[in-house]
């Protein structure tokens, strides 16, 4: 089984329907796609896997372990972290308490020795923040702030990274940077999910892509496969060759 | 069955005016999305009013019910709309309900200004003389015969307005999307004017209808509305049928209880207590709300506090406790002293509130849960009672944060009111009582309890002046671990959860463990504050404590600044010496003290950093100017000096300490300005024409060229036609 196993989630918001049987996984080690348009379902889906909103129907494994019935604090404590697409970030705090905080969370439960202040550094240089370390978020450009957020889920030494549109608000060097960042961690072995519009950025770092539309999986495979699939052309084109 | 019906009747016409003030609490929450704590206070005025016209004047009924509920309060409905609420779109929760609590106070304070409380001012009921109606098995009066007609008569009319008429659509549209329905060619303000009208106008049949049943009372009957709470809340706020229905659970409860209940010593109180204690239990059974993320950018910003700052804050609360307690005389030192007991309960609310998110408006429950183990455990004043408080208080705490962990905002809010509520009217008023065979507790003895003062060291603390030492210090030490904590994990936790719980719970943090811990701290220096309050009062009662306390003290702490020390300590001084002082400077002017709190906190209420921030800001630069800070060091001092050496009275030191830091810290703006522009002349920037005013306020040159290329970093152009760009 893989890593994080999603399968037949149905989501219903009265009577419609935002998530139809949906089926993805993710392994350890690569990073996995997740596209879609506009309105697919994408953040829905993540909300669901986080636990933060309850399916109608569906399974949730993580490590072979079915987590649908557990809150998000004990999903995060088995190891899912994740960023939000609309920025969830303690906007009173700097950007080393932001990730100090998941670094005590993590301290105060598990079995960690280390000094959580180290952790944080360690950290913020490898998302490159060094310079702004001290700084409010709330004074820092969004594609930094994105990287706050991912550096928060660092803390928690995660075993599957839900990341959402990472790369919106960054420029063009600082994707490149952060692809290379993506590659790593998933290098080190963590189960990395990829939803994002920068169709670039996705069939570059992703090894497996699903994806998305009016709630379905139309369609999943490596990212060639993707880009030849008709059913996501015509998602994405609207046309029906 | 003659006395169920009896009583169904009974419960019956409570329900009817529970149900007229909730559905009118109902549409101006729906359109307008404020909770309007001063709701029950528009009643209350309005009964007062009546009774000023019709019994006290003897203006005929019909003329008396026209110009209340006709024309004052609709017109009142208007102005609070105009000149209060509009402001308020787009604030915070805690701003909203600041506001509308200061509101409160400040109807109450109103209505004991014109009608000074201690008076009996009895009202008779509608159709008193004629005879009751006779319906077979029972009779029902004709008072309560017109109350449950107005309420049918109140749901048919909403309903009908609501669904046939404009501007009942319109107020629906409103409530769905304000922006949307405005550009639908409704008009938000006038449809949010009506509804407040309408509201207020509720409001205050509710009120004339049920001021004859209870005693003209003005922070009884504003807060009676517990039950009107109770019922809205049966409609989730929003649905006028439910609110009906919880009306109705609500009346007959009360109605039941009054007929029903066993004949026994410990119960009168419950049926009193029993709207809010219906409140407390529908709150509990409300559907779990999903973990919410950040709902509105927040304008609040508390900065990080510095040890030196904490600490000289400390410093600084201590020597005033000992410049008091050296300059007051002993009746003096009676009412100023309770600014810093008060100020340790206002402090509590700084980490639940101010960093936690958390909304509390029970702290002085707390604190007379710590009042009252000080005055049991602590005879002969041994000090291990404060310590006791402390826990117990705590312990207490805990059990608030169990439904704190489901409700938020204003749910929370009204929860926590329902607490103080059931403390109030049922818990401290109970009689003797043995608590599982083995130990007794009275409370309060059903009256008033007798606090000995503190013994420690060998010394027995009974003298006012040394027992506000004592609070001072202990003001200082909880400033102090307040800030430690905001320093520290947990401050960081609780700062973390009050931004985004969403966040919070993805990463890993245990919400309700978080939630228990802060509202355990909270109680706990609630508790320690009654305590020592209890001991500078030497006899404590039950309304020492009550729900009014409680909503003073949270509405000055936000106006002072809920997420600084500063603020709990501008709470104690504002009630505890600025009110006292004006009383005792202008005499004239003592029945308007009242009124202060509430407006100040109608006022402030909008800048959510609090009084205090900006004070702050002004005497920043004396931090930075030594020289300026040790003149006014050494001006205080003498200023001291003199006023020990009986040189110079009370009021000149009033007034020398008021005047010499405000002219240390104008003295060191002035010398930060001055070296600013030292520096800039050094720094050799004479020209300060701002970049894009080059070329039109002056002529370009070849150094703007060279240092527009150094800034952007481009490469250097040797000829640059210059004359084309800027003027000839």
């Amino acid at each position: 089984m893989a890593l994080l196993e999603v399968s037949g989630v149905t989501v219903r918001f009265g009577g419609n329907v935002a998530l139809d049987d949906v089926q993805i996984a993710a392994d350890p080690g690569i990073v996995t796609g997740l596209i879609g348009p506009n309105g697919a379902g994408k953040t829905t889906l993540f909300n669901v896997i986080t636990g933060l909103l309850p399916p109608s129907r569906g399974e949730i494994h993580l490590n072979d372990r079915a987590v649908t019935r557990l809150s998000p604090t004990k999903r995060a404590r088995l190891g899912m972290a994740r960023t939000f697409q609309r920025l969830e970030l303690f906007s009173l705090l700097s950007v080393r308490e932001n990730i100090r905080v998941a670094a005590d969370v993590r301290k105060g439960w598990s079995r960690d020795k280390e000094n959580p202040a180290t952790v944080v550094d360690e950290i913020i240089e490898r998302i490159g923040l060094v310079d702004v370390a001290d700084a409010r978020v709330d004074s820092l450009p969004t594609g930094q702030c994105r990287l706050v957020e991912l550096g928060r889920c660092l803390a928690t030494k995660p075993k599957v990274l839900l990341l959402d549109e990472p790369a919106s608000g960054q420029d063009e060097s600082e994707t490149i940077v952060f692809a290379e960042l993506l590659r790593s961690l998933a290098a080190s072995g963590m189960g990395v999910v990829l939803v994002e519009h920068d169709v670039q950025l996705v069939m570059s770092v992703c090894e497996r892509v699903h994806v998305l539309d009016f709630g379905r999986i139309i369609a999943s495979g490596s990212p060639s496969e993707i880009q030849t699939d008709d059913a996501v052309l015509n998602a994405y084109l609207g046309t029906n060759s | 069955m003659d006395k169920f019906l009896t009583f169904t009747i009974v419960g019956l016409s409570l329900a009817a005016i529970y149900a007229v003030i909730a559905s009118g609490l109902v549409l101006t929450y729906t359109t307008t999305g404020i909770f309007n704590f001063a709701h029950g206070a528009a009643g209350m005025l309005a009964a007062f009013a009546y009774w000023q016209l019709r019994f006290d004047w003897g203006w005929p009924v019909p003329i008396c019910l026209v110009l209340i509920l006709g024309v004052m309060a609709p017109l009142f409905g208007v102005l609070l709309e105009v000149v209060v609420m509009r402001g308020l779109r787009g604030t915070t929760d805690t701003v909203k309900l600041v506001v509308s609590i200061s509101l409160l106070l400040f109807m109450i304070g109103l209505a004991q200004l014109l009608w000074p409380p201690g008076v009996s001012r009895p009202m008779s009921k509608f159709f008193a003389s004629s005879p009751t109606i006779n319906l077979g098995p029972t009779t029902i009066t004709w008072h309560q015969a017109i109350t449950i007609g107005v309420a049918i008569l109140v749901a048919i009319g909403l309903r009908i307005a609501l669904t046939r008429f404009r501007f009942g659509i319109a107020m629906r549209a409103a409530v769905d999307d304000p922006s949307l329905s405005a550009l639908n060619g409704a008009r938000p303000n006038r449809v949010s004017m009506l509804a407040w009208a309408l509201g207020t106008s509720l409001a205050a049949v509710g009120g004339v209808l049920i001021a004859p049943n209870v005693t003209l009372d003005a922070p009884s009957l504003s807060l009676l509305i517990v039950s009107a709470y109770a019922a809205a809340i049966f409609g989730r706020l929003r649905s006028l049928p439910l609110t009906f229905l919880g009306a109705i659970v609500v009346g007959l409860t009360d109605g039941y209880l009054t007929g029903y209940l066993p004949q026994n010593q410990y119960l009168p109180g419950l049926r009193i207590a029993s709207p809010a204690v219906l409140l407390f239990l529908v709150l509990l059974v409300l559907p779990n709300p999903r973990l919410k993320g950040r709902m509105t950018r927040s304008r609040e910003f508390f900065p990080m506090p510095s040890i030196r700052g904490a600490l000289t804050f400390a410093g600084v609360v201590v020597l005033g406790g000992v410049v008091l307690m050296t300059t007051l005389s002993t009746p003096d030192q009676l009412t100023y002293g309770r600014l810093f007991p008060i100020g340790i309960v206002a402090l509590s609310l700084v980490p639940l509130v101010g960093f936690g998110g958390q909304i509390s408006l029970c702290q002085l429950s707390f604190a007379g849960i710590g009042g009252l183990v000080m005055a049991h455990l602590g005879q002969g004043g041994d000090p291990i009672a404060l310590v006791w408080a402390v826990l117990v208080a705590a312990g207490v705490g805990a059990l608030i944060a169990l439904p704190a962990l489901r409700l938020s905002g204003i749910y929370l809010a009204l929860g926590t009111a329902a607490f103080a509520t059931i403390l109030d009217r049922w818990i401290f008023t109970l009689p003797k009582l043995t608590v599982f065979g083995w130990f007794d507790v009275n409370l309060f003895s059903q009256g008033s309890i007798g606090v000995d003062p503190l013994r420690m060291f060998g010394t027995t603390f009974n003298d006012p002046g040394a027992q506000m030492v004592i609070g001072a210090v202990a003001f200082a030490l909880v400033s102090l671990l307040v800030v430690a904590i905001r320093r520290g994990r947990l401050g960081r936790r609780l700062i973390a959860m009050k931004d985004s719980e969403a966040a919070c719970a993805t990463l890993g943090m245990n919400l309700f463990g978080t939630k228990l811990l802060v509202f355990s701290i909270s109680a706990g220096i609630a508790g320690l504050g009654g305590a020592l309050y209890a001991t500078q009062l030497t006899t404590i009662q039950s309304n020492n404590f009550d729900l009014v306390s409680s909503l003073q003290v949270f509405a000055l702490t936000v106006v002072g600044g809920i997420g600084a020390i500063g603020g709990a300590l501008f709470a104690g001084v504002s009630l505890y010496a600025v009110l006292p002082l004006i009383g005792t400077l202008f005499p004239s002017l003592i029945r308007w003290v009242g009124l202060l709190p509430g407006a100040t906190g109608i006022g402030l209420g909008r800048d959510p950093n609090g009084a205090v921030s900006q004070m702050r800001e002004g005497f920043a630069p004396l931090a930075g100017s030594p020289s300026s800070l040790l003149v006014m060091t050494l001006a205080l001092a003498a200023l001291y000096g003199l006023r020990l050496a009986e040189a110079i009275d009370n009021w000149t030191f009033v007034i020398g300490l008021v005047v010499i830091p405000l002219v240390a810290a104008a003295a060191a703006t002035l010398s930060a300005a001055a070296r600013q522009r030292t520096v800039a002349q050094l720094e050799d920037q004479p020209d300060r024409t701002p970049l894009e005013w080059v070329g039109i306020d002056r002529p370009w040159t070849a150094a703007d060229v060279e240092a527009l290329d150094r800034r952007l970093g481009t490469p250097v152009l040797p000829d640059v036609e210059l004359e084309l760009h800027g003027p000839a």
